[in-house]
């Protein structure tokens, strides 16, 4: 297969800032017709030409999925990022032509769950927002616990309790509320399914709170997507493309090897989906394995990297690429 | 192109019968002169006009009678169509699937007409002509499931993807190659191919895995698998060995060309975009062997195959009693002269 997926062309229709960090996004297909239909949970992966730079970042749909006719998605600008979020909060305008991929699903519900009991943290609402969508079309049983620093931070917070009244509840940190993770899931139906979205350490939370109070792991669903960290420059040879590649500064591996012309498979570019694992051949030096793929044996074995998120320092690293 | 469609049998007294135009788009599996198992996918696109890769769903002259067959097995065996209840959402990502697919790839044969949630769907060769709800199930004369592939050739395994695996939980089988959905229902891919020798020391099932978890909406998949069929039967399935199992002995040197089928299954699978669940139609194909060997490279290759199989490969698909005799016959076909690279027949 080749890498990626599928590519869709879309013009931004809207661009709309919602609060200070974050602003939304509306893409139609290019010269008319239909979108692809999608899955509560899914993400599309924004093309963005920044000068000589393609930057690939996942962002999560969070339109309703019944709707072909436009897709929206959320960016919080990240100022100490690579600058893929301040690409789309400074570069893209109405009317741009854009390419995006086709939807992908690493965090869809499980159809069996009695009942959905979402957790979000900041801008991680925005995949529960087409979840919830397709639950109360379908008539499912949901539940939504959102944390957010400010009320005017809070995005969507307001027109979510709107929407959904009586399943929607906002904890603003300014105001030293906090969900009480415990008590809350003490209280579940059997059935209930925990979907948990937003910072590491409240994924972390959740995963290991729930899994003390005996819940099955199958049953608490996370997504975390990881920005590439920056780090030292390095240098890799591309043992079946006979090519030597430099890494940059504020450049992934991943992102090397493709502006190197290297075919390398992706699908979610942030360490969770596995599709771009890769072998080494050989290496003198160490990895800085970033990923949630490998196992922790696969990590110290040294012959697999995840290029999307992972780096590497030394003298000489050769893939099998 | 309009396709004459043959009134045919798969049962009783087998008058299945391919054409000549069906011979020479027979999809051959072995690309070499040799087979071992291995995670032979493609990306599933139009290819080759004519084959049967150039359509999303494949229609040829045997619909009808086909879908004859899987009514008289289903009224037999209702339990042949199961959908557990979380998988109704992904009945209807198959019913928007493939009426899309037929109405676009077949326009003289089906039709579809959309006015927001209301569908029309019209079925030339089968005479149906309904017009329902999407999403409502009320409005179907059975589940979404069952209605649409009651109305398309070749089984379809429905697997929900969680847990970083796949679960075998809604299917329509009655042309099975030896497998039974009421058995495997609700297990995961390791479970439902416990029994397949050797695939598991290679690995294949954790990286055909892999790959079938990360098949992406817009980018379906396709690969060949095969077995060997006496008598031209869709339905060999588990609950009927008793009735098929006995016609796998008296072959003889006489009957073995008419009656010994090359049994050949085109499997797709597509990511459903409400349901993110997978589906994996698998589509047989059978060819008797007297039709085979006019075919000089398949006659030649087929021979080679089945002669080398490994043994455990033989006894698993079932034909290991039959395997001298086949050998016996396809020889007379082979004169040892090489075969060109490929699954195509050499004379186009």
């Amino acid at each position: 297969m080749s890498a990626g997926t599928a590519k869709l062309n879309v013009t931004v229709a809207e661009v709309k800032p919602i609060n200070d960090l974050v602003t939304r996004f509306k893409f139609v297909r290019t010269g008319g017709g239909d979108l692809p239909t999608f899955s509560g949970g899914a993400h599309t992966v924004v093309e963005m030409q920044d000068g000589d730079i393609t930057r690939l970042n996942a962002y999560s749909l969070m339109s309703n999925p019944a709707d072909r006719g436009a897709y929206t998605i959320s960016v919080r600008r990240d100022d100490q990022g690579r600058g893929g979020s301040k690409f789309m909060h400074n570069k893209v305008k109405e009317g741009m032509e854009m390419v995006i991929s086709n939807p992908v699903n690493l965090f869809s519900l499980d159809l069996r769950a009695k009942k959905h009991l979402m957790l979000a943290g900041g801008i991680g609402i925005t995949p529960f927002m087409a979840q919830m969508h397709q639950l109360s079309m379908m008539g499912g049983n949901f539940e939504l616990h959102y944390s957010v620093r400010t009320a005017s931070l809070g995005t969507y917070a307001k027109e979510l309790a709107e929407r959904y009244p009586g399943k929607v509840h906002i904890y603003h940190d300014d105001q030293k509320e906090a969900i009480d993770l415990k008590t809350l899931l003490a209280n579940q139906p059997l059935g209930t399914h925990v979907y948990v979205c937003g910072p590491k350490g409240m994924i972390n939370w959740v995963h290991s709170t729930a899994g003390e109070m005996g819940w099955p792991r199958e049953a608490v669903h996370s997504e975390e997507f990881l920005a590439p960290a920056s780090g030292k420059p390095f240098e890799v040879k591309c043992a079946v493309s006979n090519k030597i590649v430099q890494v940059g500064e504020h450049q992934s591996l991943l992102e090397a090897l493709e502006a190197a012309g290297i075919d390398a498979p992706y699908l979610c570019r942030g360490g969770a989906c596995g599709q771009c694992e890769t072998n080494v051949i050989g290496y003198d030096g160490k990895f800085l394995h970033y990923d949630h793929w490998l196992t922790d044996e696969q990590k110290a074995g040294g012959k697999h990297i995840m290029p999307c998120v992972s780096r590497f320092e030394g003298k000489t690293l050769v893939l099998d690429r | 192109m309009t396709i004459q469609f043959n009134d045919e049998t798969f049962h009783g007294d087998f008058t299945f019968k391919n054409s000549d135009w069906a011979i020479k788009r027979f999809p051959f599996p072995f690309h070499e002169d040799s087979y071992m198992y291995s995670v032979n996918m493609e990306p599933h696109t139009s290819y080759r006009p004519g084959s049967v890769f150039e359509r999303t769903f494949d229609v040829d002259e045997h619909y009808v009678s086909e879908m004859k067959d899987r009514a008289r097995v289903l009224a037999n065996d209702p339990l042949r169509c199961q959908s557990l209840p979380h998988m109704t959402l992904a009945g209807w990502d198959l019913v928007e699937l493939i009426m899309e697919a037929k109405a676009r790839e077949y326009p003289d044969l089906f039709e579809l007409h959309k006015d927001g949630n209301r569908w029309r769907w019209i079925n030339k060769p089968l005479g149906i002509d309904d017009t329902f709800t999407f999403l409502d199930e009320s409005t179907l004369p059975y589940g979404p499931m069952e209605y649409i592939t009651r109305q398309t050739q070749g089984d379809f395994a429905v697997l929900d993807q969680r847990d970083d695996n796949l679960w075998m939980d809604a299917g329509m089988v009655t042309t099975q190659a030896d497998w039974s959905l009421d058995f495997d229902i609700g297990m995961n891919f390791f479970e439902w191919h416990a029994p397949v020798p050797k695939a598991h020391e290679m690995g294949i099932f954790v990286r055909a895995l892999k790959f079938l978890l990360n098949i992406q909406q817009g980018q379906p998949a396709r690969r060949l698998n095969w077995t060997m069929t006496v008598n031209p039967l869709l339905d060999t399935s588990p609950e009927n060995y008793h009735k098929w199992g006995v016609m796998k002995q008296g072959l003889t040197m006489e009957n073995i060309g008419e009656k010994q089928h090359l049994r050949v299954e085109l499997q797709t699978f597509f990511r459903l975009p409400r349901s993110n669940a997978l589906v994996f139609p698998i589509r047989c194909y059978l060819i008797r062997f007297e039709d085979l060997v006019t075919v000089p490279k398949w006659a030649r290759r087929l021979h080679r195959v089945i002669r080398d199989l490994p043994e455990e490969l033989a006894t698993y698909k079932g034909f290991i009693d039959n395997r001298p005799l086949m050998v016996e016959y396809l020889s007379q076909f082979d004169d040892g002269s090489p075969t060109s690279d490929g699954i195509w027949p050499d004379d186009d």
